[in-house]
């Protein structure tokens, strides 16, 4: 067996193992660094598909960024190390049953398609042909889509300084 | 030709009057409301004696025309079918014109007395007015429909006034009573205005007629021979046109609202249910006697058959009455039933319409002495505190001028010669006995039973027993206002008979000779003086002798005592029959079956709108499950089935 | 085992999505829901990379939505925890059955 298939299985495994345990870690902290091993996990992928300008983004977006905000949020709201209340069984069952059965749906829905799959599957992107194409203007341009997801990042941002803003109290 | 500004003024002015005391009266009005009233009618009182002498001056070759003074199309349906407002004016109502605004003023004088210090003065006299000016609009009408809204306006006025005490409960049940009787009988008024609209094609008075009784006419053909119960369109149409006339007239068999709505007012009573609103039925017949007399003779028979027996009957119910104002009200009923067979054995033109005129004659004459005995009874009542003859008695010598106004007056009523009553019972006997000897011997025994009552009535008030010394002397007779309309109403009633009748009103607008014969006359006028001297030996002294009669008729007695137990049948049928058998069962249908329906609609609603609600149960969860399951079905759905 | 491709990437991907879907449904507490709905969101990322590597190699449309969906779920982590926190502050618990006051 290859080097790179190992890798690729040991990601796999990472991923999914710290995906589990991120759903279902009694210990919020426990979760949220289950959680930061899984995104990790995609990130080996996506190095592991030789995406590496995605891969970062990856792990600077959602490593550096989120799971630190949920982390930090986390603090705010809980004290570390607390258990958290259990779902009852019914409908942990429940959902296992509903996951489990679109899972195996989605699955055999897989095992039937055949997608054409591509010759050069060593053809990587190159940082430059991004850049140019996701500010390019011309055909298969992005730069709307850019333009419009920097607004909606402008509003999220004021959005969320007015939402956690502490209301000031009435002066009548 | 006379002005029509001076006949639209005579019922204009007491509207006028209406609309300023009813909308201001009692904030600015509330001292002189009385005064301005009284001004406002006698200045109508004024302009139809004007108009009236006008029009019997101007005969047209010894026939008085029919006249439209004025008329203003309201409501066009089609190009003769439509509803006017205008004033027709013929020998009757003219008169009418007359009886109404004369009596009506001189109840505003009275009322001036009677009703004063009263909270609702004003009130009072506004609702008044609305009634003169509602009677003068329905004799002027020159349209069946027209008199059919002021017909409904002296109604309502009627039922106002009837309740004027509002706070009385039996006032209250009066006025309704008053008011559903008179209602339920303006539903035939109606139904039969509709057939003979629909017949004659118009509504309009002189037309209506013109075309009813020409029989080559289409429409009269028509209304011949369409036929409902083997009876022809033609006849329901008058007769249900005459169960109108009976209501409001208290006719036999609808004729109990009239001794109850003595509970008005008694200034009230003397003018809606003595003189005028309840001749209205008369009037009504009278205005459609050309129609009764040429195409409908069997109605116009059965008229005189109602008013034959409403006449004894009624006779007979006062002659055991002791509320004097009750006894007044039979005594109305009675008469009025005078006029109904007097018009019932008439026929149409020259001698055989004296019926007619006699009818109208004792209209006029009997406004007088019956508005006359209700404002001398009111100045009794005024006096005594009481309506109950035990309470008064000897009252001849504190009374003084009632008292002679009050024996002209039932002089007059029992028909002793020369006083008016005399007069127009002569003629209207006279036309029974050509037109229907049985009518004739009924009224005969009917003219004594009215002596008797009426002098029973007399001797219990002023002579009897000695005066009871507890009645308050201070406030006497009732002063000039109280006094003056007596005294003119009494020389009404002594010298009205002499009025050469028939030179004015007969069936056919031209002149009638009446007749006086001395034969004839002999037996009513002995019948009422013995009716005279047996109410002399009865009651003249306290005794026991009426007491003893009473206790020998027993059953007889009681029973008339009960008005012949109508109420209690009309109770009987109303609440036992009618609430039992049809009101229950659709109150029952109505409240479970259509409430039920609306209910059960309403909970079912509310039921679904719970469960559904329980769906949006704030949990985000459950949420994104039913969102799950969407999606999840959706998925199979595009899967395997709508592949 | 066999050499890795398309299929298996599918398949982590799909076991990604589904243990996000059952996180969801069984936390109680709204920022281990937010992590749940974060690895849904990853488990697409890596859909959308796997078919631009796979089967479109020649472009890089996936690698775009990827990049844009990586920008929404960082805007929508920012305003969420936002809520959270606001959430916290009104009723003392980030417990979702706690704030059920937006029924009906």
């Amino acid at each position: 067996m290859e080097g790179s298939t190992i890798i690729f299985y040991l990601l796999a495994l990472l991923t999914v193992v710290s995906g589990i345990l991120a759903v279902t870690a009694t210990n919020i902290l426990r979760a949220a660094i289950s959680l930061l091993f899984a995104l990790i996990g995609i990130a080996g992928i996506y190095f592991w598909l030789d995406y590496q300008f995605i891969a970062a983004v990856q792990i600077v977006v959602y490593v550096g960024g989120i799971v630190v905000l949920i982390i930090f949020s986390i603090f705010l709201t809980q004290s570390a190390g607390e258990k958290m209340p259990s779902q009852k069984l019914g409908r942990t069952v429940f959902s296992a049953l509903a996951a489990f059965c679109g899972f195996a749906l989605v699955l055999i829905q897989l095992f039937q398609h055949n997608f054409p799959i591509s010759k050069d599957l060593t053809l990587t992107p190159k940082v430059a042909d991004i850049g140019t194409q996701m500010l390019g203007v011309k055909e298969e341009g992005y730069a709307l889509p850019f333009e419009l997801v920097s607004m909606l990042l402008l509003a999220a941002l004021i959005g969320c300084i007015v939402i956690a803003m502490r209301s000031k109290p009435q002066t009548t | 030709m006379m002005n029509p500004v001076y006949i639209a003024l005579i019922p204009l002015l007491p509207l006028a009057g209406f609309l300023m005391l009813g909308l201001f009266g009692r904030k600015f009005f509330k001292e002189t409301s009385g005064i301005i009233a009284t001004l406002l009618l006698l200045t109508a009182f004024g302009l139809s004696v004007y108009v009236a002498y006008d029009y019997f001056t101007h005969a047209n070759g010894g026939v008085y025309p029919k006249t439209i003074a004025f008329q203003y199309t309201w409501l066009r349906f089609t190009d003769t079918l439509s509803i006017d407002m205008g004033a027709l004016i013929d020998p009757i109502s003219v008169m009418m014109l007359l009886v109404v605004t004369f009596v009506s003023l001189m109840v505003h004088i009275y009322s001036l007395a009677y009703v004063k210090g009263e909270e609702r003065f004003a009130t009072y006299y506004a609702y008044l007015m609305l009634f003169t000016f509602s009677m003068l609009g329905l004799v002027l009408s020159s349209n069946l429909f027209q008199i059919y809204i002021f017909w409904e306006l002296v109604g309502l006025s009627s039922f106002l006034l009837i309740g004027f005490y509002y706070n009385k409960p039996s006032a209250v049940a009066a006025c309704k009573k008053a008011f559903i009787v008179t209602r339920f009988a303006d539903l035939g008024f109606l139904i039969g205005i509709l057939i003979l609209s629909f017949y004659s094609g118009t509504l309009d008075f002189a037309t209506l007629i013109n075309t009813l009784t020409t029989p080559e006419s289409a429409a009269m053909k028509n209304a011949v021979t369409a036929s409902f119960l083997g009876v022809s369109a033609i006849s329901w149409g008058m007769a249900l046109v005459f169960i109108g006339g009976a209501g409001k007239s208290a006719m036999f068999p609808l004729h109990i609202w009239l001794p109850d709505a003595m509970e008005g007012p008694t200034p009230v009573s003397a003018l809606i249910h003595a003189a005028t609103m309840v001749v209205a039925g008369v009037f009504l017949v009278a205005r459609l006697f050309p129609v009764f007399a040429l195409t409908t003779p069997a109605v116009l028979e059965i008229v005189g058959w109602v008013g034959a027996f409403s006449a004894i009957f009624a006779a007979m119910i006062a002659c055991t009455q002791t509320d004097i104002k009750r006894v007044l009200a039979y005594s109305t009923m009675s008469q009025i039933g005078f006029m109904l067979f007097a018009l019932g054995v008439s026929k149409y033109g020259g001698e055989n319409g004296l019926g007619f005129t006699a009818s109208m004659f004792h209209l006029f004459t009997h406004a007088m002495f019956k508005a006359l005995l209700f404002l001398g009874a009111g100045a009794v009542i005024h006096y005594v505190h009481s309506n109950e003859m035990k309470d008064m008695g000897g009252l001849r010598k504190l009374l003084p001028i009632t008292h002679i106004t009050f024996l002209i007056a039932c002089l007059a009523i029992a028909g002793v010669p020369p006083f008016a009553g005399f007069f127009s019972k002569e003629e209207i006997l006279l036309a029974a006995f050509n037109g229907n000897k049985t009518i004739y011997y009924v009224a005969l025994l009917t003219s004594g039973l009215t002596a008797f009552y009426m002098f029973r009535l007399y001797f219990n008030i002023f002579w009897s027993k000695e005066p009871a010394t507890q009645h308050d002397k201070h406030h006497g007779e009732g002063g000039f206002a109280m006094m003056m309309p007596l005294v003119l109403l009494a020389i009404g009633a002594a010298a009205a008979g002499f009025i050469p009748f028939g030179n004015f009103v007969s069936s056919d607008g031209a002149k009638l000779e009446s007749h006086f014969h001395l034969a004839f006359s002999a037996a009513p006028v002995l019948i009422g003086l013995s009716g005279i001297l047996l109410a002399f030996v009865m009651y003249k002294k306290q005794s026991n002798k009426a007491t003893n009669l009473a206790n020998s008729l027993g059953g007889i007695y009681k029973t008339v005592y009960h008005k012949f137990y109508i109420d209690e049948l009309y109770l009987f049928i109303t609440k036992k029959i009618l609430f039992n058998l049809i009101g229950r069962p659709a109150a029952w249908f109505d409240k479970n079956v259509v409430d039920g329906l609306v209910n059960a609609t309403g909970n079912a609603t509310t039921m679904i709108s719970a469960k559904i609600k329980g769906m949006q149960s704030g949990r985000v969860q459950q949420y994104a499950a039913y969102f799950f399951a969407g999606v999840f079905g959706l998925v199979l759905i595009f899967l395997y089935i709508w592949k | 085992m066999m050499q890795p491709g398309l299929y298996h990437i599918l398949i982590i991907s799909a076991a990604l999505f589904f243990i996000g879907v059952f996180g969801f449904f069984t936390r109680r507490n709204l920022i281990t829901m937010l992590m749940s709905i974060e690895l849904i969101l990853n488990s697409v990322n890596l859909n959308f990379i796997a078919f631009n590597k796979y089967v479109w190699p020649h472009k890089m449309d996936g690698l775009f939505f990827s990049l844009f969906v990586i920008a929404i779920a960082a805007a929508e982590a920012a305003v969420a925890i936002a809520i959270i926190i606001n959430l916290y502050r009104s009723h003392q618990s980030i417990d979702v059955e706690d704030a059920g006051e937006m029924k009906y």
